[in-house]
């Protein structure tokens, strides 16, 4: 068989990079182990949460899956760091049943897709380009670019105690030949180390004994398109608990049986999500660590045991779990386990997300060494972009730092490498007051719908929401303050003896103890302004000193961005350059000045070196 | 656009000139903007121009000023060079006219480093250049960070350290909001916190006026009304007849200067033409100056006649001098005395006469004991050394205070971390050392996290 482009996974990040290329009229195959699997959630029953949140907005305004169908399957949903401006981010307990389910069905609406069951054994590749796959039954599947999105079942081995087995999350196969034939392809293959907590049966908990975390009251949406209207007043709570005195000292107790500290483990776990036992170990002094339980469905009764992840054996997991308050009598339905898989190094990878080795090959999600759903749909979604562009001679679709938390976290991945499951983080991005949760679709959409992955209809909304911004900017800034528009009570509250009616309301509004909404409501001015424009304004206008600083440092790596490196230039040429930033260099292959400055071990004194050379060897003539 | 340069390029010191070179697209526009004389905007390419640099309404110093437009020039980009009288307090003066006009202090190196990115030098010169710059920064890199060995560059990462846990908290709190066991930051815990760091970066500065005056000197400016003496007081200092003495009021049209030794510390003084209205517009230029001096003085000597009966003139000058240290000399003590002394018991008051000398030892002691010469120590001490670095420290200290202002204005904190990694940085940058992956470090070293 023949396709445009072929999909290996069925997780995050192949559901996404599936859905794009189908929208963007590219015959595509979506190849998955198991169909009853796609978009399934091994780990946490989760979507955003800090960084990632927003991950899940700028998913949406690029026309993406993630955020309609959380939107749609959410059992409680929260805006974290609401007091914070710049870095609200929402995060929601999804159904493990139902996000799948609506999933499955959007991409069974795709007429450009098949969805195929089997697993992949080894790439088809002719001349260093893309040729097709062929799977474990024998059948070969041909087509034009191949996106690898495979998740943890690289030669994955599951480990409990010193119980090990090969086997991917769930149970699932793992798919030993793909790894070797990424060996034998020139291919460097990281071995990294992940887990999953516990989860207890629901009716087994006595939740007296610990405290509930209820969803807002506020209604909230992940997509731009979404008005949501869910009962805020039947969400679905998760709970709190800690480790005790006695969860210690059976860890420490047996931490010879944990597969971590009996050296069964070879991968590099993550900082991010640590084992309880390594939390333990490595924060000896702390008394208690704080554990949630969380709902997974409301079809059947699992808790997930979020922070309580382990590979100790069964026994001595029964007499953590049951040293928990309100666990005392928990049943456990499935155990912890670590998991072990192997990534590819993506210093191997372009920014754009295709292979440097490979053309017209694309991997995206944990085959690229990041944790977590959001950072895998938003690599699938790049890489569904990306393979779609490159069959058409289209250039490379790269969002900068500057643009989206999804362009600091391929460039961090492409440019710096990891040695651990990589996580977003809102600390990893230097210009986080301008990524922000509330103007995801202003920073974005333009390119979603100049892709072609957003309509003219929600096109036309953005468009429309510009205008308002604009349209409220300017009656703020030509309306002065006044008694008819302050109203009494503000006046009252913010105990001003008189109103210097000098001020603009644009002016009056940048006062840190002033809301937009306070006066909008009662003022001079139609009350037509939806709460997200009140809050990209209100923000603009209050932070307006910070953005302008965090423009000026975006201008800063924005002109060394311009300074472009050639891709045919010889590193072993330019004299004075420190060997380990030669070797860094010759791997990472920069595009431009910005992006070699950011790879680690390459020093201010090799960057001014390059440029150097670069003008010598590039720019005789200008 | 690259932004516009500027440094000292002559040695600083003594010498009859010192050159201060802009470089950059704004350079002919920064410099004309604080020019008095032609416009040098509309002068043509590699010309000469004579005229003032002022800043504020006042003059700064008289200066030749000389325009070369792009390409034909060192860097290829636009070039002022302003030839300036020499003398380190001028020098400055004229340099931080510039920075705050809008140019960017040249980091070492800057000038042959455009010049060769911009492609003025030619391919057969490259290599050659290329090692040069190499050897350049690099060593100027390894002098820096040797010159702030000690108790200086601990003082910095103290500070430093005390930021970045800060932060790491605050990002903590940021990245993990829903974990109750974190301690969080609030505003209560950010303002002591910020406060002392404000104090100690205020303590750096003060250090840093030390630093200058081992390293620079202190300058002391001998002023007063015409005829009082003023030239004399500095021949006795300087124990040579330097400046030109005679009877007639206004010899002294122009600035003498000399140099002595002082516990080990340079006293620069400089004579000035006495304070008063005249016609003569050589002599002008001299009151002029005067006045100017006296401002970037770090010592007043004030004379005054003690045969003068009306004091009032004296009375405004010294008040005119603001709260800068003044010692006031009343010269001519062997003459019967006429002023009203109680006028001036708001000042350090010292007699004496240049004909027997009385009174010189005492002046001297009186410095000594202002400076508390006695107490620094010449050996050992660590201070800020260079412009760029004091420049750095003032600017973190500014960024900080805005910061606990922001705070106290009920920005909320996701935003004063900006502000706090700002600060971060421009003191890494006196020290050499990056930022964003130690926090990460930091981050997970200190705080467990995590499913």
């Amino acid at each position: 068989m023949n396709y445009d482009i072929i999909v290996i996974g069925g997780g995050h990040a192949g559901c996404e990079a599936a859905h794009a290329t189908s929208v963007l009229g590219h015959k595509t195959a979506l190849i998955t182990s198991n169909i009853s699997n796609i978009a399934d959630m091994p780990c946490n029953p989760s979507i955003g949460g800090t960084a990632k949140g927003i991950v899940v907005r700028e998913i949406d305004a690029l026309g993406g899956l993630m955020g309609k169908v959380a939107d749609k399957s959410h059992i409680q949903l929260k805006m974290l760091n609401n007091s914070k401006p710049a870095v609200r981010s929402l995060r929601a307990q999804a159904d493990k049943i139902t996000y799948p389910k609506i999933m499955l069905e959007e991409l069974q609406k795709l007429s450009n897709l098949e969805i195929i069951e089997g697993m992949a054994k080894s790439i088809v590749v002719k001349n260093s380009k893309i040729a097709g796959i062929e799977l474990e039954n024998g059948k070969k599947y041909f087509c034009n670019a191949l996106i690898l999105t495979t998740g943890t079942y690289l030669k994955s081995k599951i480990l409990i105690g010193n119980e090990v087995k090969e086997s991917g999350p769930h149970g699932e196969k793992t798919s030993n030949f793909l790894s070797e034939s990424f060996k034998s392809l020139g291919f460097e293959m990281l071995r990294l180390k992940t887990g999953t907590p516990q989860r207890i049966e629901k009716s087994s908990i006595n939740f007296n004994k610990v405290k509930a975390e209820e969803g807002d009251k506020t209604h909230w949406s992940f997509s731009f398109d979404t008005t949501p209207i869910y009962d805020v007043n039947k969400q679905e709570k998760c709970y709190i608990t800690y480790t005790t005195k006695d969860t210690h000292k059976i860890i420490t107790d047996n931490l010879k049986k944990s597969a971590m500290y009996s050296g069964n483990i070879k991968g590099t776990g993550t900082r991010y999500c640590p084992s309880i036992e390594d939390k333990i170990v490595r924060f000896a002094d702390k008394e208690r660590h704080q554990l949630f339980l969380e709902p997974e469905s409301i079809y059947y009764n699992d808790i997930y045991l979020q922070g309580f992840s382990t590979s100790m054996p069964y026994d001595v997991q029964d007499k953590m779990v049951k040293s928990l308050p309100g666990l005392e009598n928990a049943k456990i339905l499935k155990y912890a386990y670590a998991i072990e898989y192997d990534a590819i190094n993506p210093l191997q990878l372009k920014l754009s997300l295709e292979s440097k080795l490979i053309e017209n090959l694309f991997t995206a999600g944990q085959i690229n060494g990041t944790s977590g759903y959001e950072e895998a749909a938003s690599q699938g979604l790049i890489a569904g972009i990306n393979s779609s562009r490159k069959l058409t001679n289209k250039e490379p679709f790269i969002l900068k730092r500057n643009e989206a938390y999804i362009g600091v976290l391929i460039d961090d991945l492409v440019t710096k490498g990891t040695l651990e499951p990589y996580r977003l983080l809102t600390s990893r991005a230097e210009f986080r007051l301008i990524l922000r949760h509330d103007n995801a679709d202003l920073r974005l959409r333009e390119y979603g719908y100049k892709i072609g992955l957003i309509d003219n209809k929600r096109y036309n909304k953005l468009i429309e929401k510009k205008a308002n911004i604009n349209d409220l900017i300017y009656q703020l800034k030509n309306n002065k303050i006044s008694k008819t528009n302050i109203p009494e009570e503000l006046l009252k509250k913010l105990e001003y003896k008189t109103l210097n009616t000098g001020y603009t309301l644009y002016e009056f509004a940048t006062r840190p103890e002033i809301k937009l909404n306070d006066y909008l409501k009662t003022n001079i001015l139609e009350n037509k302004w939806s709460p997200e424009i009140i809050e990209t304004v209100e923000f603009q206008i209050k932070y307006e000193g910070y953005i302008a600083k965090t423009y000026k440092e975006v201008e800063k790596m924005l002109k060394l961005e311009n300074k472009k490196i050639p891709k045919d230039i010889n590193y072993d040429n330019i004299k004075n350059i420190a060997s380990e930033a030669k070797e860094k260099l010759k791997k990472v292959r920069p595009l431009n000045i910005a992006q070699a400055s950011r790879i680690s071990g390459v020093n201010p004194v090799d960057i001014s070196l390059l440029a150097i050379y670069l003008k010598k060897e590039y720019n005789k003539n200008e | 656009m690259d932004s516009t340069i500027c440094a000292v390029s002559t040695a600083l010191g003594n010498g009859a000139i010192s050159i201060i070179r802009c470089s950059g697209a704004e350079a002919i526009k920064i410099v004309n903007s604080v020019f008095l004389g032609k416009n040098l905007e509309q002068v043509p390419s590699h010309t000469i121009h004579y005229g003032f640099i002022t800043y504020q309404n006042e003059k700064v110093d008289e200066v030749l000023v000389s325009i070369m437009r792009s390409p034909k020039t060192f860097t290829t980009e636009d070039i002022v060079e302003i030839n300036s009288h020499g003398g380190i307090a001028t020098t400055n003066k004229i340099l931080e006219v510039l920075l705050a006009s809008g140019c960017i202090l040249a980091e070492a190196g800057e000038f042959t480093k455009r010049a060769f990115l911009n492609g003025r030098i030619d391919l057969l010169e490259a290599e050659a250049v290329g090692d040069l710059i190499v050897s350049e920064t690099e060593s100027s890199r390894k002098l820096a960070i040797n010159q702030i060995t000690g108790s200086l560059s601990n003082k910095i990462n103290n500070i430093r350290q005390k930021l970045i846990s800060l932060q790491a908290n605050i990002e903590v709190n940021i990245d993990y909001p829903e974990y109750d066991d974190v301690l969080v930051i609030t505003e209560d815990i950010l303002k002591p916190t910020l406060i002392n760091i404000i104090e100690e970066l205020q303590h750096l500065l003060i250090d840093s006026k030390n630093g200058k005056i081992i390293k620079n000197g202190i300058d002391v400016a001998i002023i007063g009304q015409p005829n009082v003496g003023k030239s004399s007081i500095l021949n006795d200092l300087l124990e040579e007849n330097k400046a030109i003495v005679t009877n007639i009021p206004g010899t002294t049209r122009d600035i003498v200067e000399g140099k002595i030794f002082l516990n080990g510390i340079i006293l620069n003084i400089v004579d000035t033409a006495g304070l008063r209205l005249t016609n003569d517009q050589v002599e002008k230029i001299g009151v002029e100056k005067s006045k100017d001096i006296s401002k970037t003085a770090d010592l007043i000597i004030y004379v005054i006649d003690n045969t003068t009966e009306k004091i009032s003139v004296d009375l405004q000058n010294l008040q005119n001098l603001g709260d800068k240290p003044v010692i006031v000399f009343i010269n001519k003590d062997d003459i019967k005395t006429k002023l009203d002394i109680n006028k001036l018991k708001d000042y350090q008051v010292i007699f004496g006469n240049t004909i027997n000398e009385f009174g010189l030892e005492k002046l001297k002691t009186k410095i000594i004991e202002i400076f508390n010469l006695e107490k620094i120590e010449t050996k050992d001490f660590s201070y800020l050394s260079s412009a760029r670095q004091v420049s750095l420290v003032s600017k973190a200290l500014m960024v900080i205070e805005e910061s606990l202002n922001n705070l106290n204005m009920g920005i909320s904190i996701d935003l004063i971390s900006i502000d706090l990694q700002n600060c971060y940085e421009l003191l890494g940058e006196i020290i050499g050392e990056t930022y964003k992956e130690d926090l990460l470090d930091e981050l997970f070293s200190k705080f467990c996290l995590g499913k």
